[in-house]
């Protein structure tokens, strides 16, 4: 079986006093898309920002192509070829649209052809190239965010509920939008609250209990089992959605 | 041509545009169109506060980083030209090389302050600034062998700078084509192009990378950017174009003391000049820069007119008596910030 892209060992974080993530074990495989499920308060942020670096694990490895990147910096994490998109999108709402996206290619001039494959992907951005980005609707921010982390080829990327609030439309150009990704063959680690979404598009599944992974397997055998579905999840997912 | 040596970053509104080019025309012209001992120095002054100001908008409006130590930095230059032009009096090497002192000096110095500071949280990196610049005023006024002390350096400027050199004998407008003219273009022309340089940094990358610290740390250091770096660069670029504008000061008044190049006064007032003109824009150290100046200096008299011709109403001229000009540049102040909380610029490129 080959090596995971990112691989996580026994990942312990406190935030505080608390006691977050309490030995997560993850493989993220190249190439395809995982979902990171579970309900509010699992610890799906703390685990995505503690791959990110913004929060140190206190304890565990976190292994990124064989590299160890646990207590690296995260701008060094970033510089890896890990792109994040936080679950506030983490945009620079004064900056204009195009200000946000070449920000992100700190390699120098994007590059045109990527460039015309985002407007195809989300194009509202086009539309909306010189505004400032904080003038954006909320789904439009969300396409920015995502665009913003696929500005340059990144080796995987970090999602954090990019559905969150959006109008049922704007998910459905967001599933597109992913189905692509996953044809340009760009590794993601989603985390979601919407189960269509993630049956939609997600290859593997990680499912989070209080700040341990307590599930792993296909996405596919996730969505056609009901029972699994309930004891793993609970009412946490909106299945309606 | 425009668009690029303004770094592409034109006014973007009618108004901010009409205000500028009256500035600029003001100021280049101002020998000319203001003749006098007074208006010369009050232009040179606003020439050098706005290069002044507009670096220290580098840092607080472009970076979001608090420093006090901005006067410091300024002081720096102006008294590595006073201590040099004092062991080489009259010469331009004096010149040259007290500017460059002051400038590498200043560099190191910020380096130093923004290495062990910008780590820690934004307070603590403004306190640093405060003790450190409090501390070096301090030692100027101590080490009154090398800086004067209080009393501070007089000095003498190269001959071609000084009002007894006739570059050429007939009058332009009425006006005596000396040393004194040529130093003011000095300083005019100095000034100029180091607002354009730092126009340069703020609309190159690195300018909109210190926009995104400036705006959320974590998510400039989530895409990549390490920002103690960046901000660091910042510091010191900011204290380095500080230290010239010092240097600038030094040349234009021939004389360098605490009190006109170190004090806390000087720091609040050019936190006031960037709050009114308006943070994160370069045009907002040259507008507010120029109405502070304008104000502080001509105030009293527009007040003492006031006065003069309100005089045999009650209330009225005891209320806008020149001696109580301070208030009304208070007042002023107050209602500056509150009609324009984004600054002048803020409110014209809104278009309200």
């Amino acid at each position: 079986m080959p090596e995971p892209l990112l691989r996580l060992e026994g990942v312990h974080t406190h935030i505080g006093q608390y006691h977050i993530l309490q030995g997560v074990d993850l493989d993220v495989p190249a190439g395809g898309l995982t979902m990171l499920l579970g309900r509010n308060g699992a610890g799906k942020t703390t685990t995505l920002r503690s791959i990110m670096g913004l929060w140190n694990p206190s304890q565990g490895r976190v292994v990124f192509d064989g590299t160890e990147i646990g207590g690296m910096g995260t701008a060094d994490i970033a510089r890896l070829g890990l792109a994040y998109v936080p679950e506030n999108m983490g945009l620079f709402g004064n900056l204009t649209v195009q200000e946000n996206m070449v920000l992100a290619a700190r390699k120098g001039p994007m590059d045109n052809a990527r460039l015309d494959w985002i407007f195809e992907l989300f194009p509202a951005l086009k539309k909306f190239w010189r505004l400032p980005a904080g003038n954006l609707s909320g789904g439009q921010k969300q396409m920015l965010a995502i665009a913003r982390a696929i500005s340059e080829p990144r080796r995987l990327l970090l999602i954090d509920e990019p559905t969150k609030g959006l109008a049922p439309s704007i998910v459905e150009a967001l599933i597109e939008a992913f189905l692509d990704l996953k044809r340009s063959e760009t590794t993601i680690l989603l985390v979601e609250q919407n189960f269509r979404m993630a049956c939609a598009v997600g290859d593997s599944v990680a499912v989070m209990d209080d700040g341990q992974i307590v599930h792993t397997g296909a996405m596919s055998e996730l969505a056609e089992n009901e029972a699994l579905q309930q004891r793993l999840l609970g009412l946490s997912l909106d299945t309606h959605q | 041509m425009l668009n690029a040596l303004l770094s592409g970053d034109l006014p973007r509104s009618r108004g901010l545009t009409l205000i500028l080019l009256a500035i600029l025309v003001g100021l280049a012209f101002a020998p000319f169109l203001f003749p006098g001992t007074r208006s010369l120095n009050t232009a040179a002054t606003i020439c050098v506060f706005i290069v002044l100001v507009a670096s220290y908008d580098l840092l607080l409006g472009y970076t979001g980083v608090v420093s006090f130590a901005h006067t410091m930095f300024y002081g720096i230059g102006a008294y590595g030209v006073a201590i040099m032009l004092e062991l080489w009096p009259a010469s331009w090497g004096g010149i040259l090389l007290g500017s460059l002192a002051g400038l590498a000096v200043s560099i190191a110095l910020a380096f130093v302050i923004a290495l062990f500071s910008l780590r820690v949280r934004a307070i603590f990196f403004a306190m640093v600034t405060l003790a450190v610049s409090s501390a070096f005023m301090i030692l100027a006024s101590q080490l009154s062998g090398l800086t004067g002390g209080e009393d501070g350096l007089s000095y003498r400027v190269p001959r071609e700078l000084g009002p007894a050199f006739k570059l050429i004998d007939t009058e332009i407008l009425g006006v005596k084509v000396d040393g004194r003219l040529l130093n003011y273009y000095l300083v005019f022309l100095a000034s100029a192009g180091l607002v354009l340089l730092l126009l340069r940094f703020v609309n190159a990358p690195f300018g909109r990378v210190l926009q995104a610290i400036r705006e959320n740390t974590f998510r400039a250091e989530a895409i990549g950017y390490r920002t103690v770096i960046y901000r660091t660069i910042a510091v010191c670029l900011s204290a380095g174009v500080a230290s010239l504008a010092g240097s600038l000061m030094a040349i234009w008044l021939k004389y360098t003391g605490p009190d006109t190049t170190l004090s806390l006064t000087i720091m609040i007032d050019i936190l006031l000049m960037l709050v009114i003109g308006g943070m994160g824009s370069i045009y907002g150290a040259v507008l507010g820069a120029t109405l502070f100046i304008l104000a502080r200096n001509y105030l009293q008299n527009l007040m003492d007119i006031g006065a003069s011709a309100l005089g045999d109403l009650p209330l009225l001229p005891a209320l806008i008596d020149p001696d109580r000009w301070l208030l009304w540049l208070g007042v002023l102040f107050i209602l500056s910030v509150y009609f324009f909380p984004s600054g002048i610029v803020g409110r014209l490129r809104a278009g309200r």
